[in-house]
């Protein structure tokens, strides 16, 4: 982007500049460190300057939003045009209670839902379930049935919102449940809008949540996509994730590397299924965490995109532009905040989120300042919301696209992240595929390592947190927390047990053998699950013939 | 032969969040201590029946959903059926401090909440495991 | 403290408590330790112990699981001792073959056991073989030890195992032919596991080019036997395979190896309590310090030294 002439000045300059000024300066006032490294590996200097982006080329590298590579937005005119979807998590109790909590998010201005589920219903159990037992709507909400989701969902238009819900294993049974409530609401198929979590990859070596052995639960992600485009052309079949990685202690670097090779993983088991890519990929979705290191994500989400990109045009083909658009939503970061003065996790999620605006993301959670002691409550979830309002609407930031293009300092970092993770894309390659590398304990070691090397890091104060390792003070605890009626596990469970009681028992027995021999077929589960939901026969019903057919994962332990 | 600490890292319920107790586990280990992991998803049952057999000085609970509040008591009470009340328990993730008092009165020695460093856990067992001869 | 006789009288009941009460004390080498396994010697030699061993990554643990579940379909009460390495930096270890078979745990007929090696040279300590010999006394009618399979190590398992079972997985990186000779000596069946991978029957053909090259005139042919631990394919023809060499040793009375073993068992016992009591006594004495001194200023090297002692020591005794 410079000439050769300028580029010799200016280096010879630089140097001057070293052995002057810098020095002087330092002899009166020292570094703070030895060296500036982030939690990747990756060194910072001191001053960046167009030498480090001198093989930059405008055109080819950053280009215009909207186009090849998408550096800078995948769409032209980004938060100009429409601001990010301001999506919080929410889910606690019963589907009434978080009935409730969807609509005063929505009244307060949130512009897309996303659910919470409690633990048995992401690991495929009825609340009803022996491993259910005081584990039900804790940390979600309990859906066990049909039932239950048209309860979730009532008085919310499906055709007017846009809802995420976070689920893997028991996607396609969740999603069938969707898709059920939006035909009983009159609206048609093609204009349910939405996304199934449905990574099912990284739940082998991130979140754990694995119910079905790694090849069985590909197929049943890759049932998803398939049936999304074929059936349901506004949902998002899947929301490729990072989010989980980097929580369970993956730095940025392994984030974005990892969750790219999912993405790689699930374009070649649907091509498997004869489709082209330009029939899916536009609707594949990613999911990435915002954490303190600014910059270092910045230049993450901005490297995401323009590697994605490049994946899709080079290595799989795609001849359609939004093929190669990488859409994204961000959750701030939770295990960066603090249990100790809860209200410094304030500052933290804005500035995780206002990395995540500049990285140009589609949508955005924020957390809840209680988030490492409890659930939020309503005036903690309102504050993460009001957060992204003043972003959006008071610091400027949205008012034109991509603000920082051009920063020597984030143009070298994003251009060293996506080399890097160039890097893990080809180690992973040569191990022969994601699922090799999950049986081999690859992911799980690099995961490992950098979360006890963390963990070490704070301990021997070589990085500072402040309020835990730093800066602490003597702790009450002030703030009120949100409480789940106990009562809830009950009634949730004697609502089951009248369900079963009163639905059609023989239709659902139907409809579950239908569901077993479909599966013993290797067939599209989606329609069979649709029909059984409608039946009312429930999640652990369902869950429970395709563990009949798949049997479960033992997972690989590696600390 | 030395004695050596045996240790039982455990996570109880549905909770997947291992990230903590596999940190723990490996400074535990780090400290000179033999750790044994019972993986996800353990019941109370599975968990106690393998302080017994494995004989364990100490059990380490980890549990971020919540459930504590039914799981911990059951363990505890499963520990008194079987005589196992030598055992020093502790338990780590996300519990409210409203619930400590309660957990600690059925017998729970310690509770390390997030941001807890690993020093201190290894400290508290080695102070808590002289105190209590077997 | 319970004591011996309570501990011992709970083992040969097949009580859970006494039995891990007792393996602790063996493994820790308490005062009570030789007087509880003198107690339970005598009920030993009834259980048929399998050694099983194998490169990291052959999926050791998942076929153990399977092959519990095996002899639980057959009514049989079941042992495992799972060894793992302790580091040599921290004198640390983590155990962690447990996790595959927790489903296992509640089960009243089954006992498992992690122990770590405790850097003892090689892999199978005295605490291991006492643990045996403890499940033994306590009924156990199959006892299966999984150890460490790395280098050397792998061979020591012959000191407590009657059958001893290798066990490879295709694609591992090591190829057979890195397999140290001398385990492919010891080995009474070898288990090529993952057989549902597609290099699965080249490795079941590289194990058999090196059993030809070994092809001394033996009473026992080693088989190969392909399993899916994912599946459970195979592993009732591995059990099967595995009683068929214990209805072997029976009839052959096996005696050299059941003798080998006694024998190193008490060579071992009797070379330890020599040498820590002969170590004491020197040390007692001050003519340990003195010669460690005079090795430090080299005058002496520490062979010759030993030898000085001893001569003088014996000379006295005599």
């Amino acid at each position: 982007m410079f000439d050769k002439e300028e580029m010799e000045k200016i280096k010879q300059k630089r140097e001057l500049w070293k052995k002057t000024t810098l020095s002087d300066w330092i002899k009166q006032c020292p570094e703070r460190k030895k060296e500036f490294r982030n939690h990747s590996g990756i060194l910072i200097k001191g001053l960046y300057t167009p030498e480090d982006v001198k093989s930059l080329d405008y055109m080819r590298d950053l280009g215009f939003p909207g186009e090849y590579p998408f550096l800078r937005g995948v769409h032209a005119t980004m938060y100009r045009g429409r601001l990010w979807t301001m999506r919080l998590f929410a889910g606690y109790g019963t589907a009434a209670d978080t009935n409730k909590r969807f609509k005063y998010l929505l009244k307060e201005g949130e512009s897309g839902l996303s659910t919470a589920f409690d633990y048995p219903t992401i690991m495929g159990y009825d609340s009803d379930h022996p491993m259910a037992k005081g584990e039900v709507g804790i940390c979600g909400v309990a859906i066990s049935s049909l039932q239950d989701m048209e309860v979730l969902f009532k008085g919310i238009p499906l055709d007017q919102v846009t809802t995420s819900m976070t689920i893997n294993g028991p996607a396609p049974t969740l999603l069938a449940m969707y898709v059920a409530v939006g035909d009983k609401q009159g609206v048609p198929r093609t204009k349910l809008g939405g996304t199934t979590q449905n990574d099912n990859l990284k739940e082998f070596f991130a979140q754990k949540l694995c119910i079905f052995p790694p090849k069985p639960s590909v197929k049943l992600t890759t049932d998803v996509i398939e049936y999304c485009a074929r059936h349901l052309p506004r949902w998002n079949p899947v929301s490729i994730s990072g989010y989980h990685i980097r929580e369970a202690g993956a730095t940025a670097l392994q984030e974005l590397a990892f969750t790219i090779y999912d993405g790689i993983a699930y374009v070649e088991s649907t091509l498997e299924r004869g489709l082209k890519v330009d029939d899916f990929a536009h609707r594949l979705s990613f999911f990435f965490a915002s954490h303190n290191d600014f910059f270092e994500e910045i230049a993450k989400f901005r490297a995401a995109r323009r590697l994605w990109a490049r994946l899709m045009k080079e290595r799989f083909k795609a001849k359609n532009p939004r093929s190669m658009w990488m859409r994204m939503h961000v959750q701030t970061s939770g295990c960066t905040l603090t249990a100790q003065q809860p209200l410094n996790n304030i500052i933290r999620t804005t500035i995780q989120a206002l990395a995540a605006v500049l990285g140009g993301t589609q949508s955005l959670h924020t957390n809840s300042f209680d988030e490492a002691l409890c659930l939020p409550t309503e005036e903690a979830v309102r504050v993460a919301l009001r957060t992204q309002q003043i972003i959006a609407y008071e610091s400027g930031v949205a008012n034109t696209v991509d603000p920082l293009g051009g920063s020597y300092y984030v143009e070298a970092l994003t251009n060293e992240m996506e080399d890097k993770a160039m890097e893990y894309i080809r180690k992973i390659d040569d191990m022969g595929g994601v699922i090799a590398a999950i049986e081999k304990g690859f992911f799980q070691k690099e995961i490992a390592d950098s979360a006890y090397r963390y963990q070490r890091e704070i301990e021997e104060k070589k990085c500072t947190i402040v309020g835990l390792n730093e800066y602490t003070i003597e702790e009450e605890c002030p703030i009120e927390l949100l409480k789940i009626n106990p009562k809830v596990e009950k009634e949730q469970v004697a609502r089951l047990q009248k369900l079963k009681r009163e639905r059609d028992n023989r239709k659902v027995r139907e409809t579950l053998e239908k569901l077993h021999y479909a599966a013993d077929k290797n067939e599209n589960l989606m329609p069979t699950i649709i029909e059984a939901v409608k039946a009312y026969a429930t999640l652990g019903e369902i869950t429970e013939v395709l563990r009949k057919v798949y049997g479960e994962y033992k997972e690989l332990i590696i600390i | 032969m030395k004695e050596k600490i045996r240790v039982l890292i455990a996570k109880p319920g549905l909770d997947s969040h291992d990230r903590g107790a596999k940190v723990v586990a490996r400074a535990l280990r780090d400290a000179g201590m033999e750790v044994i992991y019972t993986g996800l998803r353990q019941t109370p049952e599975q968990i106690v029946e393998t302080a017994l057999q494995e004989d364990v000085n100490v059990i380490g609970l980890s549990i971020l959903s919540g459930a504590h509040k039914t799981l911990f008591p059951r363990i505890m009470e499963l520990l008194k059926q079987k005589g196992l009340t030598d055992i020093m328990v502790f338990a780590g993730g996300i519990i409210p401090e409203e619930d400590i008092a309660e957990l600690k009165r059925l017998g729970i020695k310690e509770i390390f909440g997030p941001g807890t460093p690993t020093e201190k856990i290894i400290q508290s067992v080695l102070n808590n495991i002289q105190k209590e001869p077997k | 403290m319970a004591n011996v006789e309570e501990i011992v009288k709970g083992v040969l009941a097949g009580d859970r408590r006494s039995i891990a009460r007792a393996i602790t004390i063996a493994e820790n080498n308490m005062p009570e330790a030789q007087k509880l396994i003198a107690l339970i010697y005598p009920s030993t030699g009834k259980a048929h112990i399998i050694g099983l061993t194998g490169p990291g990554g052959s999926g050791k643990s998942t076929l153990i699981e399977k092959m519990v579940r095996e002899y639980r379909r057959q009514n049989k009460t079941v042992g495992v001792v799972a060894v793992d390495p302790t580091s040599p930096f921290t004198g640390g270890a983590f155990l962690g073959d447990r996790i595959r078979m927790q489903e296992l745990s509640t089960d009243e007929d089954v006992f498992i056991r992690s122990m770590a090696t405790r850097n003892y040279p090689g892999a199978i300590a005295k605490a291991t073989k006492d643990a045996v010999k403890i499940l033994d006394a306590a009924g156990k009618d199959i006892i299966l030890v999984e150890t460490v399979g790395a280098g050397q190590s792998e061979v020591e398992i012959i000191k407590v195992a009657q059958t001893v079972v290798v066990i490879h997985a295709p694609g591992l990186g090591d190829e057979i032919q890195a397999i140290k000779a001398g385990i492919m000596e010891i080995a009474d069946i070898f288990v090529v596991n993952k057989a549902d991978k597609e290099n699965a029957d080249k490795t079941v053909m590289d194990i058999e080019a090196i059993l030809q090259l070994n092809n001394k005139a033996v009473a026992w042919k080693p088989t190969i036997i392909k399993t899916s631990a994912l599946t459970g394919e195979g592993v009732p023809q591995l059990i099967k395979k595995i009683e068929e060499h214990r209805l072997f040793l029976e009839r052959e009375k096996e005696t050299r190896r059941i003798l080998g073993r006694a024998e190193a068992e008490l060579s071992e016992a009797i070379r330890e309590k020599v040498t820590s009591s002969v170590i004491e006594e020197l040390k007692k004495e001050g003519k340990f310090e003195e010669v460690l001194q005079k090795i430090m200023k080299k005058e002496v090297d520490p062979a010759s030294a030993a030898e000085k002692l001893l001569r003088e020591k014996f000379k006295k005794a005599k």
